[in-house]
């Protein structure tokens, strides 16, 4: 070919090109043209799909969750005398006998106040959910109190709690041992009287798992800690660790066939199924080293395996970002090759590190699968552990493996706990997010 | 620098992590998640009732749960296994291989297992065996004759039932509820409608017809469901002509939004499966490794506690959830006392 630009057959032809325009448009422009207008609206088609779906998301999970925040209380004023307490004691089912205590007080109680419908012990029983642990806990701590009238808020049965929360209604109720219609009446006119009423659910961010049949009593709080212990160890292990690694592989390590097959398998790693870590941590850290079962330690482990090769990846990309000019320039002026990585590459890498060290820890974070091979999974996140070092060894669940076991239950209290569940999760989640954002916002540096 | 602290810190937890290995001190439980409720308020109540902490119950199924208990004696491994059948001789083999050798068996109470549908849904109210066989098993007996299961309305073999698709849902084979549903609903419902008899009679081995009995047909009118039942009770939720099989207790949970058939003209209730009318009901079972009783701190007292009169009795806790109590419970107590192994 020439230099001469080629305008189609006949080169020589161009004075007989028709005339163009850049006022109007031909027929090839009008077409480019309209491909471009398909082309932006297709894009905002995507985002819109995609906006339409994160809303639908959101105001389903908003909508489903915001119910756990609030729960039934009962408002009781009794009093348990040293002898009523001795006798509970004396029982193996200690705590059943505190209910009954304060079923026969609350009785008489209402009784006495003169309320329209009658009020009697079996009912209360229905009405009032699993009170005798709170009750022991609470004599146990304050001893003194024995004798003296005390004020307890106490949550309602689970049947009571959807009644208030429009799950449970009048139509179509089925009487059940659980709770009868005639239960209702009393609960309306226990309303009234100020005994019933919804109150803010500070024990369900704060507290432990329960047994199935007290959905009222259940929190996500223990699991909380267990899902931060776990992230305590997967960023203690896995940032060192992947930095390391990425930076040895990056600047220091000769290219050869070697260094090419670790490249390829941490690529390859980052693409296996979590489940497949849960196996390895099974067979490795709780059958051969022996760490305990269900403890947070052994979960942050398997997680820091999934979490490597994420961060590698992310770590090496933002070091091969980082202009050769800014090595050549520390290396000219004497600098060694570590004190060119270390005082200039790294720094300017670290924005892209940290991001790509929060997305592999909100991977973790979200992650069920393999800590239900290690025992995290079921009713393990039942209280808080004794302290620090026991955070990691104590038997604790994580947020998402609660949220399952929640879903799984047959009370739909439970499920609805899963829901709220998920909005302290996704809370959970965008705090590390803002956290990480602010760091980056400090490191981050141009040229 | 700060790579240093970091490791001196990580090395620091896991000495003194190591240090803490050696005690556990909560009894520590795995398998089926129909006995997992019931174990979860026991350990709940064992928790605020004891000095001893709360014990682990993870769930995985019965099997998995076993497993786990078989694979050796030491505090690495689980002290008791749940499950909702009783161990099976290769697995009391494969426990025995790695030293777990006394084992007790409790049992704890029975659970049924009901046929259950939308509460709007059409009206499935009686069931009999023979329906369940007809509806689901790939070959059936028409017009005396043993052909490929050509039913796909409810109606057509039985006129009694609404004429709705044929849609079922059923517990996944690795559920210890679906040995039950085979053995005491399929295999009965094989033998009732002469469908074994025609097998038996078609030149096949009576193992053999046995085995084939228990198939259920495979062009995606019966479903196996191999999560919760909670998972049953969505795919109900979403096809109204579907039947899907519950436990008794998580049925007694959701009736405003299923509705219950009799199973042989029996409707299911705690009574009639304590009485053995209701025909399709089956024990609940754990298991305890009887090495660690004295080493892990609690775990008699647990056993103990899970079958003592006020928890697994008729007026406790575990009854009032949807547990059929025991009429033997004070043989089984007796048997725990006892240390008992099998």
């Amino acid at each position: 070919m020439t230099d001469a630009p080629n305008f189609g057959p006949g080169t020589d032809a161009v004075p007989n090109r028709p005339k163009t325009s850049l006022i109007a448009e031909d027929a090839r422009t009008k077409g480019r043209n309209a491909a471009e207008k398909r082309f932006r609206f297709y894009g905002m088609a995507a985002i819109a799909v995609g906006l339409f779906f994160l809303v639908v998301l959101a105001v389903s999970i908003v909508r489903s969750g915001i119910p756990a925040f609030t729960q039934t209380v009962v408002n009781v004023e009794f009093t348990m005398t040293e002898a009523d307490i001795e006798t509970a004691e004396g029982m193996l089912f200690k705590t059943k006998m505190y209910a009954q205590f304060l079923n026969t007080a609350l009785t008489d109680q209402m009784n006495a106040k003169g309320l329209e419908v009658d009020v009697d012990e079996k009912a209360i029983q229905r009405i009032l959910g699993k009170t005798g642990g709170i009750i022991r806990e609470f004599y146990k701590g304050n001893p003194d109190q024995m004798g003296e009238p005390v004020a307890f808020e106490l949550s309602a049965s689970s049947r009571v709690d959807g009644y208030f929360k429009g799950r449970v209604t009048r139509e179509g109720f089925v009487d059940s041992r659980f709770l009868k219609l005639s239960d209702l009446d009393l609960v309306d006119s226990l309303a009234q009287a100020g005994v019933i009423q919804q109150a803010f659910n500070w024990n369900f961010i704060t507290g432990a798992d329960t047994g199935v049949d007290n959905p009222g009593g259940a929190g996500i709080g223990a699991s909380l800690v267990g899902s931060f212990f776990m992230m305590l160890v997967v960023l203690v292990l896995s940032l060192p660790i992947g930095v390391a690694a990425s930076i040895y592989l990056e600047e220091f390590a000769p290219k050869n066939r070697f260094t090419d097959i670790i490249e390829v398998n941490i690529s390859n790693l980052a693409a296996v199924p979590s489940i497949v870590f849960g196996i390895l941590g099974l067979a490795v850290f709780i059958q051969f080293v022996h760490l305990p079962q269900s403890a947070p330690l052994v979960g942050g482990l398997v997680l820091t395996l999934m979490t490597l090769p994420t961060i590698i990846i992310s770590t090496r990309a933002s070091l091969k970002a980082v202009p050769p000019s800014i090595r050549d320039a520390a290396l000219g002026v004497g600098a060694s090759k570590m004190q060119a990585v270390f005082h200039h590459v790294l720094p300017l890498a670290a924005p892209g590190i940290l991001t790509g060290t929060i997305i592999g820890l909100a991977q973790a974070l979200g992650e069920t699968a393999p800590l239900l091979l290690i025992g995290m999974v079921g009713f393990v996140a039942r209280g808080y552990p004794q302290g620090f070092i026991e955070g990691f060894t104590d038997p604790n669940s994580a947020m998402p493996a609660q949220i399952y076991t929640w879903a799984a239950r047959a009370d739909v209290g439970f499920y609805e706990k899963a829901w709220g569940g998920i909005i302290v999760l996704l809370l959970f989640l965008l705090t590390m997010n803002i956290i990480a954002i602010i760091l980056r916002r400090r490191f981050e540096r141009r040229w | 620098m700060t790579f240093t602290k970091l490791t001196v810190s990580v090395l620091a937890v896991a000495a003194l992590s190591a240090t803490s290995v050696a005690a556990r001190d909560q009894v520590q439980v795995a398998g089926s998640s129909t006995v997992l409720p019931y174990a979860s308020i026991v350990a709940e109540a064992f928790g605020e009732n004891t000095d001893f902490p709360t014990p682990v119950v993870e769930s995985g199924g019965s099997s998995a749960g076993l497993k786990r208990f078989c694979q050796g004696v030491g505090t690495e491994h689980t002290d008791v296994a749940n499950a909702s059948r009783k161990i099976r001789e290769k697995e009391i083999k494969a426990c025995a291989e790695n030293g777990v050798t006394d084992i007790i068996e409790v049992r704890i109470g029975y659970d049924g297992i009901v046929f259950a549908s939308q509460i709007n849904g059409p009206a499935y109210t009686a069931f009999t065996q023979a329906d369940i066989f007809n509806a689901l098993a790939p070959k059936v007996m028409v017009n005396g004759e043993l052909v490929d299961n050509p039913h796909t309305e409810w109606s057509d073999f039985n006129a009694d039932l609404p004429s709705a698709d044929i849609l079922a849902f059923i517990p996944g084979t690795k559920h210890g509820t679906r040995e039950v549903f085979e053995e005491k609903v399929i295999a009965v419902g094989c033998e009732e409608t002469g469908a074994m008899a025609a097998m038996i009679a078609g030149g096949m081995s009576e193992d053999d017809a046995e085995d084939a009995c228990l198939e259920v047909r495979t062009d995606g009118r019966s479903v196996d469901i191999d999560g919760d039942y909670t998972e049953t009770l969505a795919s109900i939720d979403a096809n109204t002509n579907g039947i899907g099989v519950f436990g008794l207790a998580f049925y007694e949970n959701n009736t405003d939004a299923l509705k219950v058939a009799t199973m042989a003209g029996v409707s299911p209730s705690t009574e009639t499966i304590a009485t053995g009318e209701y025909p399709v009901s089956r024990p609940l079972f754990f298991y305890v490794k009887k090495a660690h009783i004295g080493v892990i701190p609690g775990l008699k007292e647990y056993v103990q506690f899970f079958v003592a009169d006020e928890l697994a009795g008729p007026d406790g806790p575990l009854a009032q959830y949807g547990l059929v109590s025991d009429p033997e419970l004070n043989e089984t107590q007796a048997a725990v006392d006892a240390e008992n192994a099998m």
